[in-house]
């Protein structure tokens, strides 16, 4: 039977070529406009590490006096943690592994003549970083906790900066000079850069290939690196980094099942308490324990122009369909002859239904087709954008069939009127005026 | 032109009627709404710096040891203004359009209780003044004694000049000449008032506070170094700014040039408008897509119609009505839809406005965008339907006639 409908609704569709045409034409541009900003929109609120981070989770707390403000143009002070509160988190040790961690910008000096001294971004980070994000490594490994302690100079090359500075050598085991100080290179990764850049600040750059270094945060305090997050501070005097009202570092622990977890957040509320006795946290006791996604979703990495494109997209798409049923309308109505004969021989009201709606199908299909094509113009277009996010504008397979399925939907959907109008058609009646 | 038999008409085709008025109401809501992000995106990029954009370029230096700035900030100005075509070379902070230096939260006293808003200070050595091309609109130019020496970012205090915008907004209907204000325990006098000053990053606390600048005198040091403010013909900017990048080699082998930042002023204003220009783009994209779209939809459902209709047109040319009478019958219909479908895409306008605004920093739609999107869906309306409507002024009488 389908194929007897699907091969009604390719003559139909011949028969019309214009109004065909219109409704393939108008269905693909909102089609294509929709997928294009869905697709910036997954990519942007993609898993960064699927494997992991399940068990990944960030504390939230807030050191703040109360007299301290939300300002809707700044990023939260209360989303970093102090030097004094992420040193206790990393001492109390309470989860399987834990890390805290700063970006940070500095010179590099290679020690060949042709290379110009350069800037690069990185983390300062402390031991269980590699292991907690299971970061790949290429040649060598990470540090250990000791190495931490002692404040020791090593690094670890990201992908593109070991291949910038010693080309297609091994660089594990060489000296790199950051800023007035050498360093050993123990590591090289392999090529990571997780999108979104998840583990740091993300309210600044959070896209792109944001890391190309990790030294230890102890050895960076004490060569006084700067670092180039959202630093935040609410009292005066000291210094800012190793005050406890200055917040600034990104904190990540790993906990393995929902036991740990709840044991990690009765931790921080006892936390919260105990600092309170001791003068500090003047806010009433809300620590929080964020999910790796909660904590992304918490952050709103996607920009609100991007947002807004979306809408505009979605909007646009509703008046394509409205479009899409006024022309559906037409076309079936048009065929009031053609449903009056096959209903006064015997089809039921729900064969002529199923009949237009084929027909309508038929049409989402040919418009996702058009609509995948504008949208791979609308994501090239996206690439091409000065954003740090605009490289990622790809689709994946499940896009690709998305955009086949919400076409098809979209059509079955704008069908739904206008068959169900033609199926109410009397046949008596219209054969009669014929 | 009789309206009663054009409105019986559409109650027997009351669904297609509602279709075509609600695809007018979306696409009304949706015109009046992109219109405004455009034309407010527009606005954003014809912001009046105030300085000679065409004259200007910046070097910005990094890497260098901070004990030798004075040494650097010396050897790099004197180096550069051999350069021929330079005019001038000066010690400054930050640039229009360039990186952030100076944003500081101020107060109108000095136990820092009344606070006025978050301000930029342009720290600026001898020269800049003269350089940027200041527009002064009251009091003085900065004079060699009210540049005084730094401590931490700004000088303790100092003689400053503000923008006419800041002006109004710390000291509405009153002289700001002798005022004072106060960042912590720096104190600042106001000594002048010029026309424009935008900061470098617009639109922190919204795009009202883009010209809350602070002009301030202060002599070049470890504080202040490692920015200049290059002063050329427009003709000659390009090569003079590629010369004075080759200079800092041999002038400061200590330092690094930061690239991105080190462009003429003209170019970093390129950069820093692109995304508002993509945006505005885009929504113009939308707009033509929007119309098109709707436009098809009218021609679709005007055909069928016709279509539909040929014997009674038939029967009507039979009757006495001339061609004029049929056109204007199908161009009255779609004026008639399309003003039911404007009236209610009014009101989505507004709904989506207040909505943007509450999700986006939006000012209220101005009225006037409303007739003007409605002029624009009649146009579009009356150009859309007239294609079928001369189909249906050429049905001969004769169909009349015809059985069927």
């Amino acid at each position: 039977m389908f194929g007897y409908y699907f091969d009604l609704a390719r003559r139909s569709l011949i028969r019309s070529p214009i109004l065909t045409a219109m409704m393939v034409l108008a269905i693909g541009l909102g089609i294509g406009a929709s997928m294009t900003m869905l697709t910036v929109l997954h990519v942007m609120s993609g898993d960064p590490i699927p494997e992991h981070s399940g068990q990944l989770y960030y504390p939230h707390l807030d050191a703040r006096p109360l007299s301290s403000k939300d300002d809707k143009n700044a990023p939260d002070p209360s989303a970093n943690l102090s030097w004094i509160d992420a040193s206790n988190l990393l001492r109390a040790h309470q989860g399987d592994r834990q890390a805290a961690m700063a970006g940070g910008s500095v010179l590099v000096r290679p020690a060949q003549t042709s290379l110009r001294p350069f800037f690069e971004t990185g983390h300062y980070i402390t031991a269980d970083f590699f292991p907690m994000f299971d970061v790949p490594f290429r040649t060598g490994g990470g540090w250990t906790q000791v190495q931490d302690e002692q404040h020791e100079r090593v690094v670890v090359l990201n992908g593109d900066l070991a291949r910038k500075l010693f080309g297609d050598t091994s660089a594990t085991g060489k000296i790199v000079r950051l800023q007035d100080t050498d360093f050993r290179v123990i590591g090289v990764l392999n090529d990571w850069y997780p999108q979104p850049a998840f583990y740091g600040d993300t309210s600044g750059h959070a896209f792109g290939k944001t890391d190309e270094f990790f030294l230890p945060l102890t050895t960076a305090m004490d060569l006084k690196f700067d670092s180039n997050g959202n630093m935040s501070c609410w009292g005066s005097g000291g210094d800012q980094r190793t005050s406890g009202e200055c917040t600034w570092l990104q904190f990540w622990v790993s906990l393995d099942g929902p036991t740990k977890v709840h044991a990690y957040q009765q931790f921080l509320e006892d936390y919260w308490r105990q600092q309170q006795a001791h003068g500090r946290f003047a806010r009433p006791v809300d620590a929080k324990l964020y999910g790796l996604l909660a904590w992304l979703d918490h952050m709103q990495l996607v920009p609100g122009d991007v947002r807004l494109q979306l809408w505009l997209a979605l909007g646009f798409l509703a008046v394509c369909m409205v479009n899409i049923v006024g022309l559906l309308l037409a076309k079936f109505l048009r065929r009031s002859g053609e449903v009056s004969v096959r209903r006064a021989l015997g089809a039921r009201r729900r064969d002529i239904f199923l009949q237009f709606g084929v027909e309508s199908a038929v049409i989402g299909v040919a418009g996702g087709l058009l609509g995948l094509g504008i949208a791979q113009l609308g994501l090239w277009s996206v690439r091409h954008r000065p954003d740090d996010y605009a490289h990622l504008a790809q689709m994946d397979v499940s896009m690709l069939l998305g955009t086949l399925v919400l076409a098809i939907v979209a059509s079955v959907l704008a069908g739904l009127l206008p068959a169900w109008r033609a199926c109410r058609i009397t046949p008596a009646l219209q054969l009669k005026t014929q | 032109m009789q309206i009663q038999p054009v409105l019986a008409a559409l109650r027997r085709h009351r669904l297609a009627t509602i279709l075509i008025a609600m695809e007018i109401a979306l696409a009304c809501a949706v015109l009046c709404n992109a219109c405004f992000l455009i034309a407010s995106r527009i606005q954003m990029t014809h912001v009046d710096s105030g300085v000679d954009e065409s004259f200007l370029a910046t070097i910005k230096l990094t890497g260098y040891d901070e004990a030798k700035a004075s040494d650097l900030n010396a050897r790099v100005t004197s180096g550069l203004r051999e350069i021929p075509g330079m005019q001038s070379v000066s010690v400054i902070n930050e640039v229009p359009f360039g990186e952030t230096a100076g944003n500081a939260g101020i107060t109108l006293d000095s136990a820092g209780q009344k606070f006025a808003g978050v301000v930029d200070f342009y720290v600026a050595g001898p020269g800049n003044f003269e350089a940027l091309g200041l527009q002064l609109i009251s009091g003085r130019a900065p004079r060699a004694d009210d540049f005084q020496p730094m401590k931490a970012f700004l000088p303790s205090s100092a003689n400053v000049i503000v923008s006419r915008s800041l002006a109004e907004h710390l000291w509405p209907d009153t002289d700001p000449l002798g005022k004072e204000f106060w960042c912590g325990d720096f104190h600042f006098r106001v000594t002048g008032v010029v026309a424009h000053l935008a900061r470098p990053s617009a639109g922190e606390g919204g795009p009202g506070t883009i010209e809350w600048s602070v002009f301030t005198p202060a002599q070049p040091g470890a504080n202040l170094s490692g920015v200049y403010l290059l002063r050329a013909d427009p003709a000659q900017l390009p090569r003079v700014l590629r010369d004075a990048r080759a200079a800092i080699a041999k002038l400061a082998p200590d330092a690094v040039v930061e690239q991105q930042a080190s462009q003429t002023i003209g170019d970093l204003r390129q950069v820093y408008f692109r995304q508002d220009r993509i945006m505005a783009g885009m929504l113009l994209g939308v707009i033509v897509a929007l119309l098109l779209v709707t436009a098809l939809g009218i021609v679709g459902l005007a055909s069928f119609w016709v279509q539909q209709r040929r014997r009674q047109i038939g029967i009507r040319r039979a009757i006495g009505a001339t061609r004029g009478d049929i056109l204007r019958y199908f161009q009255t219909e779609n004026f008639l839809i399309v003003t039911s479908g404007i009236a209610l895409g009014m009101l989505l306008a507004y709904a989506l406005n207040l909505l943007l605004m509450t999700q986006y920093e939006l000012p209220r739609l101005p009225l006037y965008y409303l007739p003007a999107g409605a002029l624009i869906l009649w146009g579009l309306g009356q150009l859309a339907v007239l294609g079928p409507a001369l189909r249906a002024a050429a049905v001969p009488p004769v169909v009349a006639t015809w059985s069927g």
